[in-house]
């Protein structure tokens, strides 16, 4: 069965979605990357969609769930590259992504992670 | 320079849905329509879609190309021989869901598109029509 390739780079993996998905393969994307959290004990999530022409309610609820269930294995996920037709479609159709933190490109979305995690660290230490 | 102006699609996997985006996409280009009124004909499209598959057991998609005086559009009929829906008010409602979905489907369909009209009866079927103007 196809499948969309995770890449690990560090402590974080990088998801870059290039095909028009099925609903199916949407699941098992979400399957994959929750056991690859776990096997690569990654800090955070980079999910790429700037080659998605459109993402429907499905597909926008596959993103809030992976956001939600990174978040319980301690991991941060960025959604980066919507592009403004597909924001803007999103939008009309009632869909606002809540829970799912969103960046304009790869580098920004690689920034924002950084200091998620980094700022987590910090107040990891300092319970008293 | 003749196209057909009615085409026909079976909905009846989730590979069906795709197809039926990449359809509308396709006849969305061919009329002119801007990129982002293409992604809202699709999008709406994939919800419809889905929703044959999911509550309809499958169905048929009919895409037409619809003129009226010089404007131009695309009019979708999705239409299924399932259980039919009993409140089509309730259905309507954003948030509202039978299945394990976010209850877009119908509501975000018609947001998204220029006319949009229902028709269900219980134990016989759906059909939804939708109409984007360029």
């Amino acid at each position: 069965m196809e499948r969309i390739p995770i890449l690990k780079m560090g402590e974080y993996l990088l998801v870059t979605i290039q095909v028009d998905m099925h609903d199916r393969l949407a699941m098992s994307l979400q399957d994959d990357l929750t056991s690859k959290i776990v096997s690569a004990h990654a800090k955070g999530v980079l999910i790429d969609i700037s080659a998605l022409e459109m993402v429907d309610s499905f597909i926008g609820r596959m993103f809030g769930d992976i956001a939600a269930m990174s978040r319980v294995l301690d991991a941060e996920t960025v959604v980066v590259g919507m592009r403004p037709a597909v924001a803007i479609t999103l939008v009309e159709l009632g869909l606002s992504l809540r829970g799912v933190r969103t960046a304009l490109n790869i580098e920004r979305g690689m920034d924002l992670l950084h200091g998620l995690i980094e700022s987590r660290g910090d107040g990891a230490g300092s319970a008293e | 320079m003749l196209v057909p102006l009615s085409e026909n699609r079976s909905i009846s996997t989730s590979e069906d849905v795709v197809a039926v985006r990449q359809a509308v996409r396709q006849r969305a280009v061919d009329l002119g329509f801007n990129l982002v009124d293409q992604t809202k004909i699709v999008t709406a499209a994939s919800e419809l879609a889905r929703n044959t598959l999911h509550y309809g057991g499958g169905g048929t998609l009919r895409i037409e190309e619809v003129l009226q005086g010089s404007r131009r559009g695309i009019r979708l009929v999705f239409e299924d021989n399932g259980p039919g829906i009993p409140n089509i008010e309730l259905a309507m409602k954003d948030g509202y869901t039978t299945g394990n979905g976010l209850g877009l489907g119908l509501s975000g369909a018609k947001r998204l598109s220029s006319e949009f009209f229902i028709d269900s009866s219980p134990g016989e079927g759906t059909r939804v029509t939708i109409v984007r103007w360029r």
